[in-house]
């Protein structure tokens, strides 16, 4: 019993940890609306900033904090909100929550290019150790304190007892909450939203801040996968507190932070149980939590009731575009793989080869997206581990039974289909963001209960698969391989756009955009995204086998960790997520961008070394440009990518295509007008109705119209 | 005289605390066109959405063609011939009036799906446009099949969410507040369709209304609630004119 | 001559690619009632929101008491005086009743302040009170409306804007707001309001102003208007259903 207690007592400092990045989480979210997965990033450019100033540059710890949490932080929450949040006031929870997924990425890399990359220094101490053994508690008791963990409850309760009066009593709270739901009609009285928008992100980038400042010498370094893991651990008190009560929140934190520590002290440590489920604890319960949690199917997403004042979105593609527009655009398309295709078989040496493939066999991947969140829209963030169950399947099942390495390929898409099934019985009956949250913890309880066993990855080391034989055809040679990736592409593209166009799209369609509309008609919507969900993880399974089949070996770390998951996802939902072009060149452009960029970044270097008469400070500023800086900026840009998204929800590469089919609809028209024979215009002109009337409410959106609710 | 086609009976809900619905019931038969009046918050939504699924009563029971609907979902519900429009139009993105009635005779049919998406396309034949044509012919929406939806006015809108409804084939429809928005010349319109529908095609239907000439025009009974208790119930004449009905919710100058 | 509390000149506005109005100009007098009445379609809530500073004008002006306030955000003119309360359920549906209306009472530049404001709020709309601390979107359609005008009804502002006034509102309700929109007027607030009831509007307004397509197709009294009504309102193209509209009409609202 006295263990027990000792071993929960012990808890609370990490509880607190959990506590302070939760709160600072349902801050954010009930302030800005925006349920900020780079809550963690913003916290990492603190910690930073912070260890920059103390070791390099030996500032005394109060000023360093200082500048740190009450400089750097809110100024990179004005700066959020000033380019990027303001415009997404009125957007979806979704286009919101992929915006932060852009920022997750983007962040870190752009901290990493201005102050150099931190993670291999050993953070130190806040302040010169003081432990509680040595004043607070008998010398024989277990329970000890730094004055790091005592800095961290002290600010934990501080910001909690701060927030709720803040929330209670201030007009503050009150109005940043009306703001939130409606910045027009927390304008029509009386209250300056822009004002009270940029207020309420420096506090909760503040917040970002503190934590930063706090948790970092919790880690043995600095590390921005850390901060963000730690987050999504967080994210279960989070959903504890409803995302809107911070007192519940402050005691899911703490709760959980005490149930890991009593776990950790009755468990037996060399069990399964103890090195697998110990991590996995917080996003086990996350998950549990959000499948039981009462009250969280029901929210409906709350949205502005004077959206319409906006200008209408675009109408789709699809419907713009006549069908021989369609057949001409699928014809073109086609002549360019094959000029694609032959380009890369001729000119390409096995390096940029190697990338192609990989690229493309990404694109089926990508292609599981488009069918869970383009049609379905449902943010799953698991997709990456579903393809490396299809990958993880294929190589068991040729290393197991030493059958053809296609039909294992096969197998392993459908045993990831079973388990995409599984997973998505309960989890489509969950919402935007808390189906997001979701399938995000099940990828990481499957990266640290699964991953590590023997009878999935195979243990420690990979995995291998081998190249099989078609016939005559040896797929050992790479080009082989690419003109087969190409091949399943082809296929996969085809399922897609069949599912896209037919009943099954439809159906999602219509259950996207009005859930109640759909029943009412006898469309189940259980039913339909289940489906939709198991089509994408045989899709993404599939995608893994190739893969894994590619590589040579079923290999998590390089292939399919959970935050390359996120990349991926924010790269395809920023190029379009309903497009299959879009799909494949994400992934091309994942792959072979980098590498570009590398190949940029080396050119003055070289330079530098073969002309040493050029003049100092051109080869002082040429040779700073180093080629190590490519991945970070290719990921900048990824992110950045995904940021655009506020600006067109249908995607970049989706936007171009409906310029471009306008513009050639136009031309086409006039020459037709000239010669004077054309079939009626295929597009319908715009009625007087839709030029002279805007589409006022209820002619715009369907969400902002008169009459009520039951 | 026809048979009962929906029975509720003594039909209560709460939301914590407040009572939404007490004992109300109501009985439409084939064919029958009815109302349901009341002041504001008095439960009418309250009370469609109990006998369309979307929430569950508390108490009482709600039968259709003498079947229990009790644990069936809006979308089982919708299979059975129980078809509702909304009271905040709710149309779906990015399809027009045409798609938007293919895909409530999908629905219906349950034509389509997965293998078929896959192996057969999915085309509308002539037999599903056929459908839809004398559809849109019957709610005047011909002309306007291939435009977006949501690039409609209000009262056209109002009009598709009519013409989704009516492609199930429903035995029974719930309108609520269809003239809610409209101007007067779309509420002429929607006045004409609904009598026309209910007179062709034998539809049963629910309307709830807070245009009185509306109600007075197209229903032959009324219901009226008030804090969510029946106060009055009849031909719709006899309620206008009732004294009770009159004080809750007419006032004098009707 | 005193200012208006409104003035429009020339006022042009779109969404986006989509032009609403074409060179609208009118005005309201202090205390004076104008209704705004037309086709759905025609920039009714249009001219709403411009003259609250919803939607900035592309062209023209809009005065408020003489001042220039185009381009200004919504929050000056409510600053200025003006409430505007828009069509729909415009309420906050995740604050409850009291909060929706303390956030309007304590901003504002008239009205009775906090507490008496919420007194009254409730006297006028008993409704209300009893929902006082239910969140704001679990109330039925037409109790959001009464909490929509029960804001701009107490706050007595310098100009009041109600739009689509009586949607969704039992036919008692609709009764008792014309009531107590005519004591707002004779306390000296100016009304806009935007009516498709044309009986109930024409009985509270010395001033209407119809719109068609977007311009101004009469501004004057409502007797000048006369027999014209039926016809100015229908929707243009389809002048043959005149008579089936005012049948239907005519005698009921």
């Amino acid at each position: 019993m006295e263990t027990l207690l000792e071993n929960a007592v012990r808890g609370i400092p990490t509880g607190c940890v959990f506590a302070l990045l939760a709160v600072g989480l349902v801050l954010t979210y009930k302030t800005s609306g925006v349920f900020n997965l780079a809550f963690g990033a913003q916290a990492y450019a603190s910690a930073a900033v912070f260890y920059v100033v103390r070791k390099d540059h030996e500032w005394p710890l109060l000023w360093a904090a200082l500048l740190a949490v009450v400089v750097v932080g809110p100024a990179i929450g004005l700066l959020l909100e000033r380019v990027l949040f303001r415009y997404l006031r009125t957007a979806g929870s979704m286009a919101k929550l992929v915006t932060s997924l852009g920022l997750l990425i983007a962040i870190p890399e752009v901290v990493k290019l201005v102050l150099g990359d931190e993670s291999r220094k050993n953070p130190p101490p806040l302040w010169y150790v003081m432990r509680t053994d040595e004043w607070l508690w008998p010398r024989n008791t277990s329970i000890v304190l730094d004055a790091g963990q005592i800095a961290t409850i002290a600010a934990t309760v501080t910001v909690v007892v701060a927030l709720v009066l803040l929330f209670r009593f201030s007009s503050l709270g009150l109005r940043m909450r009306a703001v939130v739901e409606s910045p027009r009609m927390a304008e029509l009285n009386g209250v300056d939203s822009e004002r009270v928008s940029m207020t309420s992100w420096m506090l909760s980038s503040l917040l970002a801040g503190l934590a930063g400042v706090l948790l970092a010498p919790l880690f043995a370094s600095l590390n921005p996968l850390d901060l963000f893991t730690l987050l999504v651990a967080a994210l279960a008190a989070t959903v504890f507190g409803g995302l809107t009560s911070i007192p519940l929140t402050f005691a899911g934190g703490l709760l959980l932070g005490v149930l890991q520590a009593v776990l950790a002290g009755s468990l037996p440590t060399d069990s399964i149980l103890a090195t697998g489920l110990r991590p996995a604890l917080p996003f086990l319960v996350l998950f549990l939590l959000l499948l039981f949690r009462p009250g969280l199917r029901s929210t409906r997403e709350v949205t502005d009731p004077l959206a319409t004042v906006e200008a209408p979105p675009p109408a789709p593609v699809a419907l713009v575009r006549p069908h021989w527009m369609t057949v001409g655009t699928r014809a073109f398309g086609a002549v360019v793989v094959a000029l694609g295709l032959a380009a890369c078989w001729f000119l390409l040496d096995g390096y940029w080869l190697g990338l192609v493939i990989s690229g493309i066999i990404l694109g089926i991947i990508m292609m599981s997206l488009i069918v869970v969140v383009g049609m379905g829209g449902m943010l799953s963030l698991c997709q990456a581990a579903l393809a490396a169950i299809g990958a993880f399947g294929t190589a068991q099942l040729v290393a197991a039974t030493g059958m053809s390495v296609l039909g294992a390929i096969v197998i392993g898409a459908v045993i990831a289909a079973g388990v995409g099934a599984l997973l998505a019985v309960p989890v489509v009956r969950l919402d935007g963001v808390y189906l997001a949250l979701a399938t995000l913890a099940f990828a990481l309880m499957f990266e640290s209960i699964f991953v590590p066993l023997s009878w999935v990855s195979g243990g420690a080391v990979p995995l291998s698969v081998p190249r099989p034989l078609i016939g005559p055809i040896d797929l050992a040679d790479d080009r082989w391989f690419l003109l087969f990736a190409v091949l399943c592409a082809a296929a996969v593209s085809a399922v897609v756009i069949r599912l896209r166009e037919g009943t099954t799209g439809r159906f999602l369609q219509a259950l996207q955009t009005s859930d109640v509309a759909a029943a009412s008609i006898g469309i189940s919507g259980r039913r339909s995204r289940v489906v939709a969900f198991t089509v994408a993880a045989a899709i993404a399974g599939f995608g893994g086998g190739l893969m894994a089949t590619y590589v040579g070996q079923a290999n998590y770390q390089s292939s399919f960790p959970y935050l390359i998951g996120l990349v991926w996802v924010a790269l395809l939902v920023s190029a379009g997520a309903r497009s299959v072009q879009a799909a494949v060149l994400s992934g091309l452009f994942f792959f072979l961008f980098p590498a570009i960029l590398t190949r940029l970044f080396t050119f003055p270097g070289n330079w530098v070394e073969s002309n040493p008469d050029a003049p100092s400070w051109v080869a002082s500023a040429l040779g700073a440009i180093q080629p190590n800086w490519a991945q970070s900026v290719a990921f900048i840009l990824f992110g950045i990518g995904a940021i655009t998204y506020a600006k067109h929800p249908e995607g970049s590469i989706e936007a171009q295509t409906a310029t471009s089919v306008g513009a050639i609809v136009r031309w086409v028209e006039r020459r037709r007008g000239d010669a004077g024979t054309g079939p009626s215009d295929p597009v319908p002109p715009p009625s007087p109705e839709v030029t002279d009337a805007p589409p006022l409410a209820g002619t715009g959106r369907p969400t902002a119209d008169s009459g009520s609710p039951g | 005289m026809s048979g009962p086609l929906l029975e509720a009976e003594a039909v209560s809900k709460r939301f914590s605390g407040i009572v939404a619905l007490s004992d109300v019931s109501l009985h439409v038969a084939d064919g029958e066109f009815v109302a349901v009046i009341g002041p504001n918050g008095a439960g009418k939504s309250t009370l469609f959405n109990c006998l369309s699924g979307v929430l569950r009563p508390d108490r009482g029971t709600v039968t259709f063609r003498g079947r229990s609907l009790e644990r069936l979902r809006p979308s089982a519900r919708a299979r059975l011939g129980i078809a509702r429009t909304f009271q905040r139009i709710e149309l779906f993105g990015g399809m027009t009036v045409l798609d938007h009635l293919l895909v409530a005779d999908r629905a219906r049919t349950r034509r389509g799906g997965l293998w078929s998406d896959l192996f057969r396309g999915s085309r509308p034949t002539s037999e599903e446009l056929e459908r839809c044509g004398i559809v849109l012919e019957l709610v005047g929406l011909t002309e306007w099949a291939d435009r977006p939806a949501e690039s409609l006015s209000l009262g056209k809108g109002r009009l598709v969410e009519l013409a989704r409804a009516l492609m199930c084939d429903p035995a029974l429809l719930f309108l609520d507040e269809p003239s809610s928005g409209l101007d007067r010349h779309e509420t002429a319109e929607m006045s004409a369709t609904l009598e026309t529908v209910s007179r062709q095609h034998g539809t049963a239907i629910v309307l709830i209304e807070h245009d009185v000439p509306m109600v007075r025009r197209l229903a032959e009974r009324t219901y009226v609630l008030d804090y969510g208790q029946l106060i009055a119930d009849g031909p719709t004449e006899d309620v206008l004119g009732d004294e009770r009905v009159r004080v809750a919710y007419l006032g004098d100058n009707s | 001559m005193t200012a208006p509390v409104l003035a429009l000149d020339h006022v042009d506005a779109a969404y986006g690619p989509f032009r609403a109005l074409f060179d609208v100009s009118f005005e309201v007098r202090p205390g004076s009632a104008v209704a705004l009445v037309g086709p759905n379609g025609s920039g009714k809530s249009t001219v709403a929101r411009a003259a609250s500073g919803l939607l900035a004008p592309t062209a023209g002006a809009v005065l408020v008491d003489g001042k220039d306030l185009t381009g200004e955000p919504a929050h000056t003119f409510a600053r200025a005086g003006i409430a505007h309360a828009p069509e729909g359920r415009a309420v906050f549906a995740t604050l409850t009743v009291a909060e929706n209306l303390q956030l309007a009472f304590r901003g504002a530049a008239s009205g009775p302040g906090v507490r008496a404001g919420l007194d009254e709020a409730f006297e006028l709309f008993p409704r209300l009170g009893e929902r006082r601390n239910q969140v704001a979107g679990t109330l039925s359609g037409g109790e959001q409306r009464m909490l929509t005008l029960a804001r701009v009804l107490v706050l007595r502002p310098r100009l009041l804007i109600a739009d689509e006034l009586s949607l969704g509102l039992a036919p008692i309700v609709t009764a008792d707001v014309y009531r107590v929109l005519g004591q707002v007027r004779d306390a000296g607030t100016a009304l806009l309001v935007v009516e498709q009831h044309l009986d109930h509007a024409l009985s509270l307004a010395d001033r209407v102003v119809v719109l068609r397509q977007g311009e101004v197709a009469y501004d004057g009294t409502p007797a000048g208007l006369g027999d014209q009504s039926s016809t100015v309102l229908l929707p243009t193209g389809v002048p043959g259903r005149v008579d089936e509209a005012g049948d239907l009409l005519g005698g009921g609202s």
